[in-house]
């Protein structure tokens, strides 16, 4: 059964992906997206990482994708909910990006990387992460602070009219 | 779902489509849908690794700072996009080409 | 019951939302009146809560309600309600006072250019000393103590278009800081010793013997007891400012620059009660050394403000001196252990003197009209020199003048009377009976009934000399008195309300007898056991007894007291006997003391304002002459020397290597301009195929 889920979910991140890729409809594509980021959150679930799941939906559904809707709609002037968008250079992103994904592929898929462990089953990684991020990773955590900030006066001053 | 391959087959698929996204889009918001994927992608590999093979939890630290960055990513892009949508009246990057100049 | 205090919390901020936000819309529709309702429906919900707690009539009754707010893992902050007797009481008071003042207001203010601010600061300001009477901890405690000062602040600086006004509310803030900063400390102290800011938990923890284990280890191995000592003392000087102690008393006159219904309810009745209230709750946790200086202090304070108030010729200062004064006794009491006795005079105090101040601002509320009426804006409507004879055309003002002068003065069938007498009381046996604290070791504990029983008599003094030259004999401007009329009856009612509750019965039902405070009062407040443990404690119940023993000597001699107090003022000010610039002159220094507030302003600004602008001035000019002049400066100069060295060098060699690669990538640039497209995408594409050569290179 889990098993069933997981490929369906590896399934609905794939098409849905690629519906973001190569749809026509930005609308769609938005929607779309939110389906990966939702499968994502799932493919967290099977891997034991229920915080970063949570955090996924939060940041991700609720916070970027809004964004991004606001984006799209800030940017067009809306009569119908059909935008159509083009895409450029087709012929040649597809081949470049066939080859990257070959050569990603033949790189990592060989390795054993795992040997003859176990995959580790984390309980509860709320506490490992807040204490991480409390002690390994503190000066990580107060740059990324400042980088937040950065970011939002940032933000702030390049959406004013007058630049 | 027990084997790192399948996370790392979907992680370059992801990947993959994100970096197409990126490549062929003209619509900004679009491209920067597609570094969502490609971000999606990374964090995925990173959380699946640290399952599956460094056992600790570092992997997810890691994803924790990535999604961080993406948020204040998204919203630092979006804040140029609006502008070069008040100075184009378009958002389309292949004619953002001022560089060439 | 919880709930009807938390309707008597958030009601009054109610009236300030309301008043701030929507107000200027009904200012021409009576929208004051919104607050007053509000004020006088939070009046009804807390003597609904006086009818229950005395029908219960049980002195250790008590509720909390507590909520978590801060977390931090070891260290959590809760804040919620804490509901006692004292709660009930202190919550009528304030509920009284507030409504009756909002009502006063009404006609007070009417006119004011910024009516609707006033009333909602009036709204505020209960709000939040409502906060300070129901708070369950100190460190809710003092987040409403920040507020009511605050609101203090807005409300002394009312007419900031006054300077003095404008400078009396920043006295009175940074004043109060100074305290705060002193109850911040020892609140810290507590907290980090015992983990906890809750009344109850710090008096369950430190009886258990917590502070003696912990207080050594986490403070360098001192004495937890002196530690103790030290915590509870700063925690007194938050008290110290906002009751105006000394020597942090000097804004307290100052704020009389405020509207005076304003006076009556912040600076009379309730805030400078707030410093009293606080030591009311942690007097379980004082030590004797701690109770020693706050007796000392509360003692010093009484009779200080009382000799400067017999020189002040303001009717105001007259009675912020006196206020002054009375704070001092009850902290006095509070130092003395007399607990029931401070609260009681607390209690009664905020009667009489909020009438006091009430009447007097109808004086000056007639005086100011009638000014007004002749076009006069120079005469100061407050200096009682300028008063005299007006009983006749004031008898309402007058008559509760009278009532509420013979309260403050200790005069028998008024409130004030029984009050006063506990704490001379509770002086006596302090001085009688004490052996701990410092005050007893250095033999000093009978200064304490000598400054109780001479600011009686000084009180007496000065409340009569008020009376005389505001009320009696002759008009001293006949023309101004021409124009004097009584005020109206909103303003005159809460005046006759608060006269009624300055007699004694009030507070001794159902007993009726003149000379003891037995009675529902005595029965529901009682004090409270001392949780410390460690080192000499106070010793309580001995002192209840002694309090007995002491009470007909105490009240004899205050009677005497106050009644030569009263005789000399009757001779001085009523039938001249005594003329009082002779008396002045005879006295020379101590009366340009005394007029002069004992300079204790001039010494503020002299010794400790002056002294550190000139230290910052010499620490500014040592920073640009010497710092940024020679240090600075003096580097800037040399590192300009050799620049110039070194770019001599640099046009030569360095900018002839940077030109030639120059000409090497103009042309390489020329070469590849034609894959620069400026298009991002394609960009793009080259890294990706850069990337996948380089992959494909060192793998094959």
């Amino acid at each position: 059964m889990a098993d069933f889920i997981f490929w369906v979910i590896w399934a609905l991140i794939v098409a849905s992906a690629a519906l973001v890729a190569f749809g026509n409809n930005l609308i769609h594509s938005v929607f779309a997206l939110m389906g990966t980021f939702l499968g994502v959150a799932g493919i967290y679930i099977f891997l034991n990482a229920d915080f970063l799941a949570v955090t996924q939906i939060v940041v991700y559904v609720g916070g970027i994708l809004v964004l991004l809707v606001f984006g799209i709609m800030l940017t067009n002037q809306i009569s119908t909910a059909q935008i159509s968008q083009s895409s450029v250079q087709k012929g040649l992103g597809l081949v470049v990006v066939l080859g990257v994904a070959t050569i990603i592929l033949t790189a990592v898929l060989p390795h054993d990387w795992v040997g003859s462990t176990l995959p580790m089953e984390f309980a509860d990684t709320v506490t490992g992460i807040g204490n991480l991020l409390f002690t390994d990773y503190l000066i990580l955590f107060e740059i990324a602070s400042v980088l937040l900030l950065g970011a939002l006066i940032g933000a702030a001053t390049l959406a004013r009219k007058e630049l | 779902m027990d084997h790192l391959s399948s996370y790392l087959v979907l992680s370059a698929i992801l990947f993959s489509l994100g970096l197409y996204t990126v490549v062929t889009r003209r619509n900004a918001v679009a491209i920067l849908m597609g570094v969502e994927l490609i971000l999606n992608a990374a964090n995925i590999n990173f959380v699946a690794f640290s399952k599956f093979v460094t056992h600790n939890l570092d992997g997810h630290l890691m994803s924790v700072f990535i999604i961080m960055l993406a948020a204040a990513e998204a919203a630092v892009a979006l804040a140029i996009v609006l502008n070069l949508y008040n100075d184009r009246g378009h958002i389309n990057v292949d004619e953002a080409n001022a560089l060439k100049q | 019951m919880i709930k009807l205090a938390l309707f008597i919390l958030f009601l009054p901020l109610f009236s300030f939302v309301f008043q701030i936000f929507s107000f200027r819309r009904f200012e021409e529709k009576k929208g004051e009146w919104v607050s007053v309702g509000i004020q006088f429906v939070t009046l009804i919900l807390s003597l609904v809560m006086l009818g229950m707690m005395l029908s219960k009539s049980d002195p250790n009754f008590s509720i909390e309600l507590h909520q978590s707010w801060l977390d931090l893992g070891i260290f959590k902050i809760d804040l919620g309600v804490y509901i006692d007797n004292i709660t009930v009481i202190m919550l009528v008071v304030v509920a009284l006072i507030s409504s009756l003042v909002h009502l006063y207001s009404t006609a007070y203010m009417a006119g004011d250019v910024r009516f609707s601010r006033y009333f909602g600061f009036l709204g505020i300001f209960t709000f939040s000393m409502n906060g300070i009477v129901l708070a369950n901890s100190l460190f809710m405690i003092y987040i409403f103590w920040e507020l009511v000062g605050l609101s203090s602040y807005l409300l002394i600086g009312h007419w900031w278009e006054k300077d003095s006004a404008a400078n009396a509310s920043k006295k009175a803030f940074i004043t109060n800081r100074v305290g705060d900063i002193g109850m911040f400390t020892g609140m810290l102290i507590i907290a980090t010793v015992l983990g906890t800011f809750n009344f109850q938990l710090i008096g369950e923890r430190i009886h258990d013997g917590m502070w003696a284990a912990n207080a050594g280890m986490l403070f360098g191995g001192i004495d937890p007891h002196k530690l103790l000592t030290v915590a509870g003392v700063l925690v007194f000087m938050g008290a110290v400012g906002k009751s105006a102690q000394f020597p942090l008393h000097v804004w307290l006159p100052d704020a009389m620059e405020g509207p005076t219904p304003v006076s009556a309810l912040i600076h009379a009745a309730t805030m400078v009660a707030a410093g009293v209230y606080l030591v009311v709750r942690i007097f379980p946790f004082l030590t004797a050394d701690a109770m020693a200086t706050i007796a000392f202090i509360g003692g010093l304070t009484a009779i200080y403000a009382a000799t400067i108030a017999i020189t002040q010729n303001d009717i105001k200062k007259v009675l912020a001196y006196s206020t002054v004064s009375q704070l001092g006794y009850m902290i006095m009491a509070l130092g003395t252990g007399a607990y029931v006795a401070g609260f009681f005079h607390l209690v009664t105090h905020a009667m009489f003197k909020g009438a006091l101040f009430l009447a007097s601002g109808s004086v000056i509320h007639a005086m100011h009209h009638s000014l007004h009426h002749l076009n006069d804006h120079d005469t100061d409507p407050q200096d009682m020199r300028n008063m005299g004879g007006l009983r006749s055309k004031m008898p309402i003002t007058f008559g509760v003048f009278m009532v509420t002068t013979a309260a403050i003065s200790g005069i028998p069938l008024f409130s004030g009377f029984l009050s006063k007498d506990a704490i001379l009381a509770g002086t006596w046996t302090y001085a009688a009976n004490v052996h701990d604290g410092w005050l007893a070791n250095l033999h000093l504990a009978w200064i304490l009934p000598v400054f109780g029983f001479g600011a009686a008599a000084i009180t007496a003094f000065y409340m009569f000399r008020l009376i005389f030259m505001t009320f009696y004999g002759e008009a001293k401007q006949p023309q101004i008195f021409k124009h004097i009329k009584e005020s109206p009856n909103v303003m005159t009612i809460p005046l006759i309300v608060l006269a009624i509750l300055s007699l004694f019965f009030v507070f001794t039902l159902p007993s009726v007898n003149p000379i003891s405070d037995h009675g529902w009062f005595t029965t529901v407040v009682q004090s409270p056991e001392s949780a410390v443990t460690t080192g000499p404690a106070f010793d309580l119940e001995h002192f209840e007894h002694g309090m007995h023993e002491a009470h007909v000597p105490a009240m004899v001699t205050s009677l005497l007291v106050a009644g030569l107090g009263i005789l000399l003022s009757v001779l001085v000010y009523l039938l001249n006997k005594i003329s009082a610039e002779k008396l002045a002159a005879k006295l020379g220094a101590l009366y340009r003391g005394s007029y002069n507030k004992w300079y204790m302003d001039e010494f503020y600004i002299n010794g400790i304002i002056r002294p550190f602008l000139k230290g910052c001035n010499a620490i500014g000019r040592f920073d640009l002459d010497f710092y940024d002049h020679y240090l600075i400066n003096g580097w800037g100069r040399n590192t300009k020397r050799t620049s110039k060295g070194v770019g001599m060098a640099d046009d030569l060699i360095v900018d002839g290597a940077v030109n030639f690669a120059g000409i090497i990538f103009q042309w390489l640039g020329w070469t590849l301009k034609f894959i620069q497209t400026g298009k991002i995408q394609n960009y793009l594409i080259f890294v990706l195929i850069g990337a996948a050569l380089l992959y494909v290179v060192n793998v094959f």
